[in-house]
């Protein structure tokens, strides 16, 4: 894996994937597309950056450990549920902000993309290096 | 759409959960303070005890709470109900995890916390809060997976062969039931078109009884191996004596008796296969609480010993799920055991510790040695068994009336066997762990004091019943007549 092609355009492909998922997180409101699925494509961009600069090197860039992201998303999702408890609304119930630009199911997606990209970079990441610097 | 305003108070129904998934996620957040995470797990499991305490006085005060998730209507959304039952169980388990967490503040090596033992009680105290309030069957699978992941995550944590070993069995034979679980989902919904418990009361007098007869079969499968029923029990006594003493505690007094209530719950809603289904849950029932104290009887490991006397409780507490006059002795048998296992398996460690072996045969000597141990597992060996004035007296007394009611005979003879069975292992326990003659120096225990609060709590209930059989009378009438469980989720009756 380590050639020299890999490492340059690793990095690229990185970004690219990157920006990609977060179009279909925001895209999976109405079409499409939706947080899981972008999560996952979020963690593969981490895992084409860690086999070619290093599982070290991925863990550095992103500064937070991949669990506590995972744990963020939850907390994230789980919240935006409980929101509606201001509105005399049950649980999860989807609340907006005028002209529907945004609501509590695009916190929801959000928290979702979170807790997939976390776990799996967390797996994948672990698997890479031998389950060494968890 | 419903457009009616929902009080806060109904939030009551959700919290235990909510508290719980929301409490191990900031666990996981934080986990690079681990100085942090004993405190906030212990608050936040205090939290769940106030509230499940709240809405049980509610329920008791005005029947069972529903909510359905995201302004759906009922069968539709996916409902959150609680009744007697559901929240009689969430306190008792709260209550546990409670002493448990308190039993791991000290003790609890440093790579475990690390590993992230809090969060990992949290998100398993999640999944049992969900399953005990969940008034949706699919919801109440989701509830078993969130269950199972964490209480696998649990057993490897210190990852020693035994303990892996141990994970391999408990986790495949586990997911083998809840697999079944799903299957009986999938035909459930096929047959009814409706997952929702309160609808398919209703739903269930129109179809095909022979179909249904079979789906609730496979049901009583799925659930009789997580709740440890003899013939497929065979994976408790491999694994919950593996975990430190605390996770045993927990998995022990809490886990089985989540699938023992799931099958109380799927059966009371289909009466006439439970009927039909009767003679082979009796003899099941009969096999699980004889052959439990039994094995208890012929076994060294006193951990696993523990855990044969608890496979003869739930074939105690399944006597609810055989005949209709055995369900408040049941539910409140559920109810205590969830107490009295999880102190039994604290207390069983204590003196693991205490002695630095786990075969009763090398310890002994207990007895002048340290006069809380042997007061406290006397008087638990007492309670399981079922002595006056302890706790598990009451129960036993409740399901005896009931099955001698129904002119159950059988039944009611099997218990009180398997009472004298239950007091004959137990003896024998003490007598090895307490009376013999021991020649090498005892070790320093970590912290009594979860157990007692635990033993405290179980002595004070045995001589002031009344609080919990009311409670059992409540959960079986509204299990028995669902008309006030399917009103408060918004159906008609």
């Amino acid at each position: 894996m380590n050639t020299l092609i890999f490492r340059t355009t690793a990095p690229i492909i990185a970004v690219v994937t990157c920006t990609f998922s977060l179009i279909l997180l925001l895209r999976g409101h109405n079409d499409p597309g939706g947080g899981f699925i972008a999560g996952l494509l979020a963690a593969s961009a981490a895992i084409v950056l860690g086999m070619a600069l290093g599982v070290g090197t991925v863990r550095r860039l992103l500064r937070v450990n991949p669990i506590a992201i995972a744990g963020a998303g939850v907390l994230l999702a789980a919240a935006s549920g409980a929101v509606s408890a201001f509105a005399g609304a049950p649980y999860l119930t989807g609340l907006w902000l005028p002209l529907h630009v945004f609501g509590t199911p695009g916190l929801f997606d959000i928290g979702v993309y979170l807790t997939v990209f976390g776990t799996v970079t967390a797996i994948a990441l672990a698997l890479e290096d031998g389950g060494e610097g968890a | 759409m419903a457009t009616h305003a929902t009080p806060l108070a109904d939030w009551l129904v959700i919290l235990p959960v909510l508290l719980c998934l929301g409490g191990g996620a900031l666990l996981l957040v934080l986990r690079r303070a681990p100085a942090w995470q004993p405190w906030l797990c212990l608050a936040i499991l205090f939290g769940v005890l106030a509230v499940d305490g709240l809405l049980l006085a509610r329920i008791l005060a005005s029947g069972p709470v529903s909510m359905t998730m995201g302004r759906w209507l009922p069968p539709f959304g996916i409902s959150f109900t609680a009744d007697a039952m559901g929240v009689l169980f969430a306190t008792m388990s709260a209550l546990v995890a409670v002493a448990v967490v308190l039993s791991l503040l000290g003790e609890a090596p440093e790579s475990a916390v690390r590993d992230g033992v809090y969060p990992l009680l949290l998100l398993l105290m999640a999944g049992v809060g969900g399953a005990f309030l969940t008034g949706d069957l699919f919801n109440l699978y989701v509830w078993f997976e969130v269950m199972l992941i964490a209480s696998f995550g649990l057993v490897v944590l210190a990852g020693n062969p035994l303990q892996l070993d141990a994970a391999v069995k408990y986790g495949i034979v586990n997911l083998v039931a809840t697999t079944l679980f799903l299957m009986a989902l999938g035909l459930l919904y096929g047959a009814l078109g409706t997952l929702n418990m309160a609808d398919i009361i209703g739903a269930a007098g129109k179809a095909d009884r022979l179909v249904l007869t079979v789906i609730a079969g496979l049901f009583a499968l799925a659930f009789a191996i997580k709740a440890a029923v003899f013939p497929v029990n065979a994976w408790l006594p491999a694994s919950y004596h593996t975990p430190p003493a605390p996770i045993s505690a927990l998995l022990g007094g809490v886990l089985t008796k989540v699938g023992v209530y799931a099958l109380l719950r799927v059966l009371a809603l289909l009466p006439t296969e439970r009927a039909m289904l009767s003679p082979a849950i009796t003899a099941v029932a009969i096999a699980t609480m004889l052959l439990g104290p039994l094995s208890a009887i012929a076994e060294t490991n006193l951990r696993r010993a523990v855990g044969f006397l608890l496979i003869g409780g739930i074939g105690i507490a399944i006597t609810g799920a055989a005949t209709a006059g055995a369900v408040p002795g049941a539910i409140v048998y559920v109810g205590q055991s969830i107490l009295v296992m999880a102190a039994l398996y604290l207390v069983a460690g204590l003196i693991e510790r205490a002695t630095g072996t786990t075969d009763t045969r090398e310890m002994g000597g207990l007895y002048a040695a340290s006069s809380r141990l042997s007061i406290m597992f006397f008087a638990l060996v007492l309670a399981i068994a079922g002595v006056p004035p302890f706790l598990g007296f009451w129960p036993k007394l409740l399901l005896l009336q009931g099955l001698i009611g129904a002119g159950d005979w059988l039944l009611a003879l099997s218990l009180l066997l398997s009472s004298l069975l239950t007091l004959i292992a137990g003896a024998r326990l003490w007598s090895f762990v307490f009376w013999h003659p021991r020649h090498a120096p005892l070790l320093r225990p970590p912290s009594y004091a979860p157990a007692i609060l635990l033993v405290g709590t179980v002595l004070l209930l045995g001589v002031a019943p009344n609080l919990l059989i009311g409670i059992g009378m409540v959960a079986a009438h509204d299990l028995a007549d669902p008309a006030r469980y399917v009103v408060a989720v918004g159906l008609a009756p």
